[in-house]
Parts: structure tokens; C-alpha cells; sequence
């Protein structure tokens, strides 16, 4: 039976048919609709166009060089005589960068959180989760100059016996990446363990556990995948950084754990170069292209990776 | 297997008025005035009774009563309500439940407690039980507390080849004797539980009641429920709460009505308000 059989059933019925039918066609509403669905397209459209230029730009490259010896190479030399195109130094650049930030922003993010969800009084958390939020706005050319002009000189007087060789290095540098990524994974992990429902608390502080041990035994876990995802987006915003790694971190391409070492990382060539005089249409200047669409696809995967655990988390009560 | 098993089966069919043997002898809890407020509102005022060893202990009233705020003095889980202030005099075994050299936690640790919502952790089975003896840092083989703690809850025949399962994948009943599993793994001397059967089907419930009454040999047992048939099977004591006004009608409070053997208070009321809220007639 279709509707319109439906329909023509009930006929008998006239006049509540007639009731349930609009009573004008509405067209502000398909006007709203249109405009919104334009907008959603636009912001889409955007992406594409952002994502097709890149990969125009890296196609060209890799007619030039080819992908594994740009993926295994290990001397990053673009501008240079003989040119070289391995871009693992630059990547490890940025590891090393994502390493120290963790370094900071796990313990510190992770205990500011739990002590916003479980410890602090409504009062304190009034005033300070706003504060955070600010504190994520900062523009990074502020902390990079914090970090150069700051950081850099104390990192020396903390640490005389370690050979402080530059002005810049890459472990003062990702340590200022790291307190930049802190109120985000603060923030996030905060909202994480907070929406873990109060009767896990409950249940926990019942059979005599501790503070402590509820927020780290059981909040804590419930929350793993939250807080997880907001170390995950910590990291993507740290690969990401550009100008704090720039001013702080310098521009050497080179492989190197060693903390006061000046290293260059993926988007700090990119600043570098798309900054530079470099003519249009060199192997040098499709580089950015292709080390931009490396980063692209880096960042996607660990912010869709982010995506699944915060869903899974979501799921987690039922 | 631990204790033998007590003919549960026989007592919960008796009719609801026969009298039951109430060992009135140990006091587990002494209540005197005690009074509870949320910030400025009164939630139950002047409460004066005392809670027997290895008794059950109903408590019944309309909603909003303070059954709630009431049991949850019992533990000290209304310090965690910041704006909850507890009056009167509590005395658990004669000392002081609200001195001020005692720990909550420590007194948690003792007096455990099943809620009305399962709330088992998003953790396995095993480690859900495994919680509180971990936590008390009880001595012995953990894996023979867990299963006896499950056996003795009824529920370790449905669960012995799943104990590394998460506990979200048990029916809600399941969840509920998990939660009085994990309750009674770490040997508590009082069991609170605040509407354990209101979110469960009748067979679950039975079987609940079944196993509160064989827990009653080892533990002193206060119930919550709005279920007056329940409290008629399994309680020896029943304590009925009802909300009053104040003189002003501005405020509602919770207050003790009536204290009494079971069979006393479903039988032969002494307030014509028991007689009116059992029969059914206000609530
Ligand atoms: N956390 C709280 N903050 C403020 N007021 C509360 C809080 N918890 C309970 N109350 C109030 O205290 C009074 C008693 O509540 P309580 O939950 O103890 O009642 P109850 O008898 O358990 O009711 P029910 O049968 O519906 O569970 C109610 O008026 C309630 O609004
Ligand atoms: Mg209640």
C-alpha cells in the first residue's frame, strides 16, 4: 500500500487530511536550508582545493625525485649544490620537537586535568578552565620569542654542563611547543574524565578507595580514550607548530638527539622556504609542496585516529 | 563453597505477615536526632533508631523522603555532596561515626554499599570484584577472594569463563550482583543498598532477595526500597520516613514515622500514616 493509497483511504476523513497538510510552502525555510547546505559545500570545497594544490605541487616534485629516495633519504640539501631531497632529517626534526612537547605536556596537561576534574573546588575550576581556553589562543610568535629570548637563556643556566653550541636548540624548543599544547590537553582531557558519569565515583569511594585512587584507578581509565585523543591532538598541533619552531629551534637540517642542537623540522622548511626567494617552478620550490602534503597526510591520520578513540569513548556507557 | 546454604527459599514465600525472629542484641548503628541539610534545606530531621546486627533493616517512605539521605549517612558518602551537613548524633559499635579523627575512607571500608543504578567499572569483570580487595590491600589469593565473592553473590556459574569480559556486557541484573559482588569481596561488616532491585525484572529480584537473606548471616543489611512486598519478604526491621511541612509550609522535610519489627509495622501499625502508606492509600 503506497501513501498515496493511504490517502485516498482515509478520503473519508476530508477534512483532517486537509489539516494535516502545510498550510503555505514554506520558503524561508528552503532558503535557510540552501544558504546552510552552501556553506557546508563551501568549507568542503576549500579542504578539496587546499588538498589538490598540494598534490599538484608534490606530483610535480616526484616527477623530479623519486618517492623512496625521498622518503629514505637521509641528507636534506634543497637549495644546495649538489641538491639533496631525503627528507628523514627534517622529519626526525620534528619528532624530536613532538618528543620534548610530550615530554612536557603529558605529566603537566595530565595532572592539571585530573586535578581540575577530581580535586579542585567549583570555584577554582570557574576561574581557571576559561583561563585555559584564553591560554590556547596565544599567539605563537609570542611564545617563540618567550622561548628564544627566555627559555633558551634559562634551559643554559639550568643546564651548564650540556654544550649549548647555537643560539637556538630544539629541545628548548619543543619544550615551548609542549606548554603551548598544554591547556589543550588539559582542556580536553579535563572535559574527558568529567563526563565520566559521578556513579563510577560513587561505586568507588564506596568500597573505600581513596581520592587519589578513584582519579587515577578509575576516572582515569574510564577515560583513557579521551585523554588519549587529546595527546593525540597535542601532537598533531606540535607537528604542525611553525613559528615557535622556527625562532627557537633554528634551521639546520641534521639527525640529531642531541637536545641543544639547531634542527630543522617539516614545517620549518616549508616557513623557511615559501618565506625565501626561491623562483617558482624549481625542484627546490615544489619541495614544499611535497613536504606539505607529508604533513598533510601525518596530521590527517593522527586527528582521524583521534576521531575513532573520542567516538569509542563516547560508547564506552553504553 | 563457603557456608552452607540457609532454605532461603522457604522464607521468601512465607506470607509477608508471619513474625520473624529479630535478634535484637548487637547495636550496629546508633541514630540520635540526627538531622541532614542540603545548604539551607532540610532533607530529614531529628532521625532516632538503632540499626541491629546481622538484621536487615528496611527503610520505606514516599519519594523524596530522605530514604536516599538517610542510608548514604551511614557510609559518610554525603561528605562527597559538599553542600550536605550532617546533625545529631551517629554512633557505629558505639563510636562516634562523625568524630573528627575519623576517616571516611577507613569507614567505607567497612560499611559498603550497592546503588540504585548498577554501576560496575568499565574495567573486567574480575578486576571489578578485584577492586575493593586491592584497595584494602586485603592478604590471600586474589583470584580465590574474587571467586568466592562471585559465588556467594550467584553469580559465579554465569561468569567463571568470562572474567576477563568487560562488565558492561551483563544484563543489568548480572551488573547489580556483580556490584554486590564486588560489595561483600572485601568482607564489610554493614551492607548498604539503596534501591538495589528498582531497576531489574522479577526473577532478578528475587534472586537479589534470596541472597540478601542468606548475606544477613554475616552482615548487618540496610534496604532501601519502594517495593512494600520486598520489604514485608526480607527485612526484620522496617523504619517508615514521610515527608512533612515545616510550620510555615515552607520547607519539606523528611521524618522517622514509625520504627518497628517487620511484622509489626505491616501488621498492626502504630501511626495511622504507616497504616495509609502500606495499604496504599497515600504515596
Ligand atoms: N545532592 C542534593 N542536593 C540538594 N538536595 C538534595 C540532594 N539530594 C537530595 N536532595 C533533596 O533531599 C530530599 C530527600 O532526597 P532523597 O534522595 O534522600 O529522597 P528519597 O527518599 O531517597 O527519594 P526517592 O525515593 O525518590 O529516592 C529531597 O527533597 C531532595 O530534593
Ligand atoms: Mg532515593
Amino acid at each position: 500500500m503506497t501513501a498515496h493509497d493511504i490517502a485516498a483511504s482515509g478520503a473519508g476523513a476530508g477534512s483532517l487530511r486537509r489539516s494535516l497538510e502545510a498550510a503555505s510552502p514554506r520558503y524561508g525555510e528552503r532558503a535557510i536550508r540552501a544558504f546552510l547546505v552552501g556553506c557546508a559545500a563551501f568549507s568542503v570545497l576549500v579542504t578539496i582545493g587546499i588538498v589538490l594544490s598540494l598534490l599538484f605541487g608534490a606530483i610535480d616534485f616526484f616527477r623530479a625525485v623519486p618517492v623512496l629516495d625521498f622518503l629514505t633519504g637521509t641528507d636534506w640539501a634543497p637549495g644546495f649544490e649538489p641538491a639533496a631531497f631525503g627528507v628523514l632529517p627534517i622529519v626526525v626534526g620534528t619528532l624530536n620537537i613532538v618528543f620534548w612537547a610530550l615530554a612536557v605536556a603529558v605529566p603537566v596537561g595530565l595532572l592539571s586535568a585530573i586535578y581540575l576534574a577530581e580535586y579542585a573546588p567549583a570555584r577554582v575550576r570557574r576561574v581557571v578552565k576559561p583561563m585555559l581556553e584564553v591560554l590556547e589562543g596565544i599567539p605563537t610568535v609570542a611564545i617563540g620569542l618567550w622561548g628564544l629570548f627566555f627559555l633558551r637563556p634559562l634551559a643554559e643556566d639550568l643546564f651548564p654542563f650540556l654544550a649549548w653550541s647555537t643560539p637556538h636548540a630544539v629541545g628548548v624548543a619543543g619544550v615551548a611547543v609542549g606548554l603551548l599544547i598544554v591547556p589543550l590537553v588539559a582542556s580536553v582531557s579535563d572535559d574527558a574524565m568529567r563526563s565520566v558519569p559521578g556513579s563510577l565515583r560513587e561505586g568507588a569511594y564506596a568500597l573505600g578507595a581513596s581520592k587519589l585512587r578513584v582519579s587515577l584507578r578509575v576516572v582515569l581509565p574510564a577515560a583513557v580514550s579521551g585523554v588519549v585523543a587529546s595527546l593525540v591532538l597535542g601532537v598533531s598541533r606540535a607537528v604542525g607548530e611553525t613559528m615557535v619552531v622556527l625562532m627557537v629551534a633554528g634551521a639546520r637540517p641534521q639527525i640529531s638527539v642531541d637536545p641543544t642542537a639547531s634542527v630543522q623540522t617539516v614545517t620549518g622548511h616549508i616557513g623557511t622556504t615559501a618565506t625565501g626567494d626561491i623562483s617558482t617552478g624549481t625542484t627546490d620550490y615544489y619541495t614544499i609542496f611535497a613536504v606539505g602534503a607529508l604533513l598533510f597526510v601525518l596530521t590527517l591520520a593522527m586527528n582521524m585516529f583521534a576521531i575513532r578513540l573520542v567516538r569509542r569513548f563516547r560508547e564506552v556507557y553504553e | 563453597m563457603p557456608v552452607p546454604m540457609p532454605d532461603t527459599r522457604e522464607l521468601t514465600v512465607r506470607p509477608a505477615a508471619a513474625a520473624k525472629e529479630v535478634h535484637r542484641v548487637d547495636k550496629t548503628f546508633e541514630l540520635r536526632r540526627v538531622s541532614v541539610r542540603y545548604g539551607d534545606n532540610p532533607a530529614v530531621k531529628d532521625v532516632s533508631m538503632d540499626i541491629f546486627h546481622k538484621n536487615i533493616t528496611a527503610l520505606i517512605g514516599p519519594s523524596g523522603c530522605g530514604k536516599s539521605t538517610l542510608i548514604r549517612c551511614l557510609n559518610r558518602m554525603n561528605d562527597l555532596i559538599p553542600s550536605a551537613r550532617v546533625e545529631g548524633e551517629l554512633r557505629y559499635h558505639g563510636e562516634d561515626l562523625y568524630g573528627s579523627r575519623v576517616d571516611p575512607v577507613q569507614v567505607r571500608k567497612l560499611i559498603g554499599m550497592v546503588f540504585q543504578k548498577p554501576n560496575p567499572f568499565p574495567k573486567s569483570i574480575f578486576d571489578n570484584v578485584a577492586f575493593g580487595p586491592r584497595t584494602i590491600g586485603m592478604k590471600g589469593d586474589i583470584r580465590e577472594i574474587v571467586e568466592n565473592a562471585l559465588r556467594r553473590a550467584g553469580l559465579w556459574n554465569e561468569v567463571k569463563n568470562r572474567l576477563k569480559d568487560n562488565a558492561y556486557g551483563l544484563s543489568g541484573g548480572q551488573q547489580q550482583r556483580l556490584c554486590i559482588a564486588r560489595a561483600i569481596a572485601t568482607e564489610p561488616d554493614v551492607i548498604l543498598m539503596d534501591e538495589p532491585c528498582s531497576a531489574l525484572d522479577p526473577i532478578s529480584t528475587a534472586r537479589i532477595e534470596d541472597l540478601m537473606l542468606e548475606l544477613k548471616e554475616r552482615y548487618s543489611i540496610v534496604i532501601v526500597t519502594h517495593n512494600m512486598q520486598q520489604a514485608a519478604r526480607v527485612s526484620d526491621m522496617t523504619a517508615f520516613l514521610m515527608v512533612e511541612l515545616t510550620a510555615d509550609e515552607k520547607t519539606r522535610y523528611g521524618e522517622l514515622i514509625e520504627y518497628d519489627d517487620t511484622s509489626k509495622v505491616f501488621t498492626n501499625p502504630a501511626d495511622s500514616r504507616t497504616e495509609d502508606y502500606i495499604s496504599g492509600k497515600v504515596g
